[in-house]
């Protein structure tokens, strides 16, 4: 075992990355700098829009992974719908089109610093931890919808009922708390 | 594929919305910045399951499971902050003190003036 996988470490190498490994870092890099924008913007909708290109980036990134029903699933969801409804809230908030110099509160620096630092001691920590492990992509897929859902249907089968439930309590939740409004404003 | 591609992608983009979080003033680009965090995860989830190889598929599932969650999270966060903004005429998640347990002058001060706004909105 030791002997195979030191074989594999050998036949992998840092300077000759392989077509998977570029694709994945450069579209890495845009899924990065999409998010860095969503954070830093100051036009509200443009932070919205900049979040779909990060959340599509990512698609790819499952993509590449070989996780494919995942990846169609996170189109369907987050940039079909999460991004829709957080384009309607901004409109409902009567969100500034324009430039808001306010987007940013006042514990910026603060903020900067927590991150930067969290950031090198994660990338630190993985970096050292996964630095001989390579991920296998050339045996079956992993994420096929027939692979997901097999193991979806046959194992997760109660904790994807219960999953339902949650969704309806949500939307039960968000209608009440929509209604409760109404009922106020009847009873001025 | 190397692992720590994704591996640190994953904690880059973590730490990208923790700076949204702790940085940004709007409720909704705060809840833009948790939707970042919770893809990090994502990733993280999918690129374990694809290395480990698990039969049950966990991380995949779990991915799933997520994604759901975090739909969920979204309207009724989304639901929370619009009930704000009719209560008080702003969504900016700095004015909203009232559980502080020195409440500041200017906050009372500030009341009439949202009152004001909401009318207009209102109108």
């Amino acid at each position: 075992m030791t002997g195979t996988s030191t074989l594999a470490a050998q036949a992998h190498g840092f300077l000759s990355p392989t077509g998977v490994e570029v694709a994945f870092l450069l579209i890495g890099l845009v899924t990065l700098a999409a998010a860095l924008l969503t954070v830093t913007t100051r036009q509200l909708v443009h932070a919205a829009l900049w979040l779909v290109v990060a959340l599509g980036g990512l698609a790819v990134e499952y993509l590449l992974l070989t996780a494919e029903f995942i990846a169609w699933v996170q189109v369907l969801i987050y940039v079909g719908s999460v991004v829709v409804l957080l384009l309607f809230g901004l409109m409902l908030t009567k969100a500034p089109i324009g430039r808001s110099p306010d987007a940013d509160s006042g514990n910026r620096w603060p903020a900067l610093v927590v991150a930067v630092a969290a950031a090198a001691a994660l990338v630190w920590v993985v970096a050292d931890a996964f630095r001989t492990t390579w991920i296998d992509l050339s045996g079956a897929v992993q994420g096929t919808t027939k692979v997901s859902g097999e193991s979806l249907f046959r194992y997760w089968v109660l904790p994807f009922e219960a999953l339902s439930v949650l969704l309806l309590a949500a939307l039960v939740g968000a209608i009440v708390l929509s209604r409760m409004r109404r009922k106020k404003e009847g009873e001025r | 594929m190397h692992l720590v591609y994704p591996a640190v992608l994953a904690a880059l983009l973590f730490c990208t919305g923790l700076y949204g979080v702790l940085a940004r003033r709007n409720a909704i680009l705060v809840l833009m910045s948790v939707e970042l965090m919770l893809n990090a995860v994502n990733l993280n989830l999918v690129a374990f399951d694809v290395w480990l190889r698990d039969k049950l598929h966990a991380g995949q599932a779990l991915t799933l499971f997520v994604i759901a969650i975090a739909a969920a999270e979204i309207g009724i966060g989304l639901a929370i902050v619009l009930l704000v903004y009719r209560a008080r005429g702003t969504a900016d998640v700095d004015r909203l003190r009232d559980l502080r347990e020195d409440a500041p002058a200017e906050a009372r001060e500030d009341a009439p003036v949202e009152a004001e706004k909401k009318a207009e909105a209102a109108a």
